[in-house]
Order: C-alpha cells, then structure tokens, then sequence
C-alpha cells in the first residue's frame, strides 16, 4: 500500500518536474544567450492555460486548445521580444527584473479584466479522463500523459539542439553570445527564435496543468519561482541541467509536501511534527537550493565549466 | 631576497595550456619584463600571481613568502600590485576615488576598512597619499573628474597611480602602453623609468622598443612557455628567439 | 566633531528638494489636523514606513550594487516579532525590537553568507528563494494564524510612551527615517562605504587592491535587513496585523522599484521613490473611476506599465536626475 502510494507520489513528482522543465527551458535559454533576466516567464504560462481553456471550452477539442496555447503565448513571445524587451537586452539585470516585475502586475490584471477575478474552469479531455493500472496501482492517464508529453518534448528539444544547425548556434550563443555575433550570425534573429520559443513552452506548460491547477490570475507567480530555482540548481545556461533539476524538484518537492510530515512524526512528538512538517516540507526545495549553492555556486549542472573568476 | 620566485606554474583552460611550467624571478629593484606573441599566456600569468586565476600547480613567493595559498586580496596586502590590460577602473568614481581606495587597502595599513563614521575624505593621510599619487602620474588636474569622462591615455596612467597608491612591495604591470597614443607612451615609459629601481616590476609589453629601453632582463614566452631569460642584449641576440618570436620584428 | 559628514551645498536642487521633502513631512500631522483628514496621517505612516525599508535595501542595492529581490522577508521577520509576542502578552517595544534585530541579524548573516557566493542573476534568484522560504514558514505557522496573518492586540510600548497614539507612531516612523537617513549617509561616505561602492563599481579591482569585499558586502546585508526590519516592526504597529503577506516577493519588487524611482545610489532617493509610489497606489484607483468607473478595480494595470516605463527610461530615478554630485 504504502510503496504504491510512494510510486503514486514519485510519479506526482515527475509530472510536475516535466512541466518545470517546459519552463525552464525557454528561462534558462534566454538567460544564456540574451543573458536577460524574464520574470514574466510565468505570465506567459498563464497566457497559456488562458488561451487553451478558452478554446477548450468553445471548441471542446484539446488538441486545438493545446494549439492555440502554444501559438498564442509563442506569438505574445515574439511581440514582447520584438517591441517592449529588446532595449532591455543590453541593460544590466536590475532593469531588466524591474521592467518584467512590472509586465507581470500588467498581464495579470489584463487577464482579469478579460476573464474576470475568479478562476476558470478547465476539464481533463475525455480521452484521457480514465485511470490507467501500473503496478496494481491506478493513476490518472491524464496526469501519465503530461509526464509521456513532457518528456517527448524534452527529446524533441534535445534533437533540435544538439543535431541542428539551429541548434548549434543555440547553444553557442547560450555559452558564448559574443562568439555567435562575431560569426556574423544575426544574433537578432536568433533571440526572437528563441525567445518565442521559450514562451510557446511556457505556454503548453500552462494548457496541460490547465485541467489539474486552477487556472486563475496569478497562477504564474508561484511556478515562476520554482522554476527559477530549478535553472539556478542546474546552472544557468544549461538544458541538461534545466531537465535534470526540473526532475529533481518535482520530485523533491512532491516527496516532501507527501512524506515529511508523517516522517516527522515517527521521529518527533506528534505536536511538533504537525507543526513543523507541512512548514519544512514547503521549504524543502529552497533549503535544498542553498545547500547546492553553498557547494557550487555555478549549479551543479553548469552551461560553462572553464570560466574563471 | 628576490621580491618573486615562481617555480613551475601551470594553468590549463580546457584543452589549452596558457602557462606550461613558468619559473622566473624578478629580483630587488629589477625590472624584469616578460615578452611573446598574442595568447602566449602573459596575462594567464600574471593572473595565477595576483591570485585571480588559480594554478593548477606550481608556487609562488612573494618577498620569501610562500603565498601560493593565499587569495587574490591576501597577496594584494602583501605588497603584490598589478595593473590590467584592459583598464580596470572604477568608472563612476572620480579619479581621487579610485586611487583613495588603493591607498585604504595598502600594504601594511590597517587590515580593514570597517570605520562608518567619518567621511574617508577627513583622512589627511590618506588624502595625502592619494594626491602623491596622483601627482606621481600626472594627474593632480584631473583629481576631481569623472572616470568616464577621462581620455583613454588618462585612465591607463590612473591604472598605474592605483597600483603605486597601495605602497606596493612588487608591481606587475600587464601592458601599461596598450593603446597609447605616441606622446602618451612617451610620458608613460619616461614614468615607468622614473619607477625603475624603486619597486620590483615584471612588466608585460608589446613595445619592443619600450622593453628593450627599459628592462634589466627580459623573459619570451612563447605558447606558456618561457624559452629564454638574459638580459635584453642576451634576448636580441638569442637565435631561438629570433627564430621563434622576433624574427619579423627585429632587423 | 562636524554633525553632517559632508559640507552641504544649500543651493542644490537635492539639498532643497530634501529639505522641503522632510519639512512637509515634520509637519504633515499638523497640517492634517487641521483639514480635519487623520486618513492622511497613516498613509503617510505607511509611506514613511516603506521609505525606511527602501533605505534598507537601497544600502546594498544602490551602493553595494546586489539586487536582492528578497528584503520584504527581513520586513516580515519584524512584524512577527512584534505580532508574535504580543500574542504572548508581551508588548515592550524593547523586547520587540531586541528580537526583531536580533533574529534579522542572524537570519541575514545566514542567508546572506550563502548567497553572497553567487553574483549577479544568481544572487537575485537565490535571494527571491530564501524569501520564498520564510514565506512558506510563516504560513505554515498554524498556531500564529497561518495564511491569514495574525491580529496585534495592543500598539508597542516603550517605557513612558507608547505608540497608540496615531500621531506618536507617525513621528516614531518619521524619527526612524531621518536617523536611518543620516546613518546612511555616514556609512556611504565612510572608509567601508568607500569600499562597498568601489565592490560595486569594480569588484574585480577592490579585490585585487586587497579589499575582501564579501565581508563588507555581508556587513551591508546584514544592516540593510536589520532596517528592514524595523520598518517590519513598525508596520505590525501600524496595521495591528501581521500576514506571511508582508513577506511577498511582490513587496520585494515594490522595495526595488521604490529605490530606483526615487534614484539608485542616492540617500535621500527611497524618500521620494516611497512617495511616488504610495502616492500613485493610492490615487490611481480614484483617477480611474472618474474616467473609467467599471475598471477601478484593475488599476495594477497600470501600476504594471508604469513600472515598465520606469525600469525603461529612468535611468537615474526621480530624486536622482536632479542636480549634484555627491550622493
Ligand atoms: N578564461 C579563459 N578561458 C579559456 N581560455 C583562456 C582564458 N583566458 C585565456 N585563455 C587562453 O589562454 C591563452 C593565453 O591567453 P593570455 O590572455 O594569457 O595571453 P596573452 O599572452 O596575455 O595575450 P595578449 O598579448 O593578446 O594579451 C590564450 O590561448 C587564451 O585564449
Ligand atoms: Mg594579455
């Protein structure tokens, strides 16, 4: 009973952890390249969640709700990196924060504006609404698919950069930007691809946790943060250590919120386990960061190993 | 006592080998200038001296000191100057600021600067030494101007006034004439060689003739390793040298 | 000794503006009293108290060049400090304060130890996270409320004179500002100060002159969050309220952008940045129901762009681009 609760659990886990990890990777890359700090990453995954319930609920195909997703907040992307962030690209980090601070407070009372303050209401699709059995446990197909679906991306973004031209120069700017622009690539038109490409991501993160979050202004914030902390545990830069971080904090996290205050309670009293294990099961992630910090301040996971300081 | 001694240095970037085993001393009063082509691993070198590029082996002492474990502002208050290729200046500070932040970290001062209350600027010693410095190099004028204001030539002539404003036992100096103009480098090498004699230097340059003027020996280093040491009439006659470095330049 | 660390140039704008600023501000209470409007009072209360906690961060911010993105968790320690005693019965302003520093002192040293390792884009993650974690903590915190915060029965005392009185607190707050002020400005002008700018300037080159900046980097961290956590201390006794919200990262980013509309680098720039934006918080919503009285709601909006515009083109902030060249 209780390992299938923890397989259960783990699988909780990796689920969030792809989801991080669709994420992390456009955060992670426009950091390297751009080296542009986007704290509006997460509005983009609620635009995401937004455009896929609304279409959802009008064409009640999610296969056009992923699409609109996807394409919606790829195409806010693009207009955010071509009108309102590319001065900001060459400003230094504090600008940059201030100004994305700034377009978070923005998208989230636009959303409210346009679908109201209460959450929205997004189903599983039908298809997927089942239970499948593993291991003689039942686990809900939906949340298997977003696991299936997440790591397919994953592949998918591992063959576009490590087998393409596109890829190539992706991942020579994202550890040497100087270099690329002085190859006479239009690093321009490198950032654009990548930073749509980082909000399409954020954006199919946000229609799959669309039906099992509540979907609701702000939703964004929250995930931000882990996700931030999942590119700093990687090392900034780096897609490798994006996913594999992206891994270990779902895990860790979902573990922890599960485990922690039972584990708690075989080793303390009952009153102080009840009082302090839901409070360290939250900051298990954060405690976890600092620790990986205070050992290797460039991520355990990092873009770049020859640089010095 | 010889003011450095370093025996063997070695730092690989990846695959490269910026510094191959570099030994050379720079005796009391001596200066002893170092030359090679591009990317011969100069700055490498005199990076793993300050500190700020870690060896991977070798040593280093400073004055008999073994500081090969000490970091960057350790060996600084030992008495270890340098200065940077690529000016390294605190640009939104006046030219007085600057070098009154070198003269709170001299050698021998105070190990700290933890004092809140008075302005840095009521301290008449300091004060004093940092104009000494700055008159040193020319630049009692511009005392008060911008860094981001001051002209190229100015700003590497305030390279060297930080370095002399810490008091320093040993001065490495990583091309002081980079990017002068003619009348600047003429100024700068008629500074350098009032300095001559006074501190130890190991001076990087590119200017043969500065160099040749100016050293009492001379090291090539040539892809991290040093070929040859001799004084500089040794070095123009040295056929490796020639062969490997000089050939082109010299007649 | 001199009183002031600098000779003062009465004739420049920052002078002036500064003077009338703080001037308007001394008598405010006496003005509002007069128009009978006390609302104005602990507004302005409010707005004293988040110039105090901009002062804070704009010690390492504006000086020290770190940008954390995590101060409103020292602002949040302080108002638990105060909250969670009094909860307990205790209501000396002194044990409050003794504990609210005491606790920020040691929980910065900590936090900023650790993230002082990093630089740059690093050190503004690392220092959201740590936020994040006091956060988490503070909700978790069933027996003080959880996410709701907890109420503060009675106003602080110290000794003789106690803070219930709107008016007392005010100047209290007011008193906090002008000495954490004048501090400051000693700080920055001072050897350390002297140091903790040339950090920011060009870490490289203070360390190669033989300056180990971390250590004045922590020192500025640690002080820094101890001002925050005063204005924490206040705040409690201003709201007579205490919630893991006061420890949102979004008060952190209201904390950076109060520093950099008021003038980054600058002492006095948190004063005015503070008043800017309190002031627009408070008159946005009113401006918008005259035009628009459907969407009074949503004057964030706004708020959002105004904040974008700012980090675009305000490059020295509003006290900052007035003219003088000390700090
Ligand atoms: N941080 C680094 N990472 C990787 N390689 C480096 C790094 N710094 C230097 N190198 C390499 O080490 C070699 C030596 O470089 P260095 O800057 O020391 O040369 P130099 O003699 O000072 O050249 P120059 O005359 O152009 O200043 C070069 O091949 C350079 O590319
Ligand atoms: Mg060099």
């Amino acid at each position: 009973m209780t390992t299938q609760l923890a397989l259960s659990q783990l699988l909780n886990g990796l689920q969030l952890g792809v989801l991080l990890f669709l994420l992390a990777a456009g955060l992670t890359l426009v950091f390297g390249i751009m080296s542009f700090v986007n704290l509006a990453h997460g509005s983009l995954y609620m635009l995401g969640a937004y455009f896929g319930a609304a279409a959802f609920t009008h064409t009640e195909s999610f296969l056009l709700a992923l699409v609109a997703a996807v394409v919606g907040a790829g195409i806010v992307g693009l207009l955010l990196d071509r009108f309102a962030l590319t001065t900001l690209y060459q400003r230094d980090h504090l600008d940059q924060v201030l100004a994305t601070f700034g377009l978070i407070l923005f998208f989230n009372e636009l959303i409210r504006i346009i679908w109201g303050p209460s959450s929205v209401f997004m189903q599983v699709p039908q298809a997927l609404s089942s239970t499948v059995d593993i291991f003689g446990f039942t686990y809900p197909s939906y949340r298997l698919a977003i696991i299936g679906a997440g790591i397919a991306v994953a592949l998918g973004l591992y063959l576009l950069i490590q087998k393409t031209r596109v890829g190539m120069l992706i991942r020579a700017g994202a550890t040497n930007a100087n270099m690329v622009a002085a190859l006479g690539i239009n690093i321009k038109w490198l950032n654009t691809l990548v930073f749509a490409l980082g909000a399409a991501l954020a954006g199919l993160a946000g229609v799959m946790a669309g039906p099992i979050v509540s979907v609701q202004p702000g939703m964004g914030e929250p995930v931000l943060i882990l996700t931030l902390v999942v590119i700093i545990i990687g090392g900034l830069g780096s897609i490798r250590g994006a996913f594999l971080a992206a891994l270990i904090v779902g895990v860790v996290d979902t573990l922890g919120r599960a485990f922690m205050p039972t584990l708690m309670r075989t080793l303390f009293e009952r009153s102080t386990a009840d009082a302090a294990g839901p409070a360290l099961a939250s900051m298990l992630i954060y405690l976890f960061m600092a620790v990986v910090l205070a050992v290797k301040p460039q991520g355990l996971f990092p873009a770049s190993t020859s640089v010095t300081r | 006592m010889s003011a450095l001694v370093t025996k063997s240095l070695v730092k690989r970037f990846g695959g490269v080998l910026a510094t191959d085993h570099v030994s050379l001393t720079v005796e009391a009063h001596e200066l002893h200038a170092v030359i090679g082509p591009n990317g011969a691993g100069k700055s490498t070198l005199i990076g793993q001296l300050a500190g700020e590029i870690v060896s991977d082996e070798g040593s280093v002492h400073l004055l008999g000191q073994d500081v090969t474990r000490l970091n960057t502002h350790q060996r600084a208050r030992l008495g270890l100057a340098r200065t940077y290729q690529i000016t390294q200046l605190a640009k939104e500070f006046s030219a007085l600021d600057n070098v009154l932040l070198a003269v709170n970290a001299r050698a021998g001062h105070k190990a700290h600067n933890f004092q809140f209350w008075h302005n840095a600027h009521d301290d008449q010693d300091a004060m004093q030494r940092a104009d000494a410095a700055l008159a040193t190099v020319g630049l009692t004028s511009m005392r008060n101007t911008l860094v981001a204001t001051m002209a190229h030539g100015e700003q590497r002539q305030l390279e060297i006034a930080m370095a002399l404003a810490t008091e320093p036992r040993l001065l490495l100096l990583d091309e002081p004439l980079a990017g002068m103009s003619q009348g600047e480098s003429a100024a700068m090498i008629a500074l350098l060689k009032s300095l001559k004699g006074r501190y130890p230097m190991l001076l990087v340059e590119h200017d043969m003739e500065a160099v040749f003027a100016l050293a009492d020996r001379v090291s090539v280093l040539v892809y991290g390793r040093i070929i040859a040491t001799g004084t500089p009439d040794n070095i123009r006659s040295n056929r490796e040298v020639r062969a490997a470095y000089l050939g082109e330049e010299m007649p | 000794m001199k009183f002031f660390p600098q000779p003062i140039v009465w004739s420049s704008p920052r002078t002036v503006t500064a003077i009338v600023v703080l001037a308007l501000l001394a008598m405010l209470p006496i003005i509002a009293a007069a128009f009978d409007a006390s609302y104005y009072v602990s507004l302005t209360t409010r707005i004293l108290i988040y110039a105090l906690a901009a002062i804070g961060l704009n010690l390492i911010l504006g000086f020290g060049g770190m940008v954390s993105l995590g101060h409103a968790m020292y602002v949040l320690l302080g108002a638990y400090a105060v909250a969670i005693p009094a909860s307990h019965g205790v209501t000396s302003g002194f044990t409050q304060l003794a504990i609210a520093i005491s606790s920020t002192a040691l929980l910065a040293a900590g936090v900023g130890a650790v993230s002082l390792r990093t630089t740059g884009i690093a050190f503004i993650m690392i220092t959201l996270a740590f936020a994040q974690m006091l956060f988490f903590g503070a909700v978790s915190l069933k027996d003080y409320g959880g996410d709701d915060g907890l109420t503060v029965a009675a106003r602080s005392s110290f000794g003789a004179f106690d803070l219930s009185n709107n008016v007392t607190l005010y100047y209290a707050a007011f008193i906090a500002v002008l000495v954490a002020l004048y501090l400051s400005w000693r700080a920055v002008l001072s050897p350390f100060g002297l140091v903790l700018r040339g950090s920011k300037a060009n870490a490289r080159r203070a360390i190669a002159l033989g300056h180990p900046i971390f250590q004045y980097q922590l020192v500025a961290y640690i002080a820094s969050a101890v001002v925050c956590a005063v204005a924490g201390v206040l705040l409690a006794n201003l709201t007579l309220f205490a919630s893991p919200s006061y420890g949102a990262w979004t008060v952190s980013g209201e904390l950076i952008v109060i520093v950099i509309l008021g003038g980054l680098g600058t002492v006095f720039g948190p004063v005015v940045g503070a008043i800017i934006l309190l002031a627009l918080e408070e008159a946005l919503p009113t401006l918008i129901e005259h035009v628009l009285p459907d969407y009074k709601s949503n004057w964030m909006l706004l708020l959002g762009l105004f904040i974008f515009v700012v980090a675009l083109v305000l490059k020295h902030g509003v006290f900052g681009s007035l003219k003088s060249r000390s700090p």
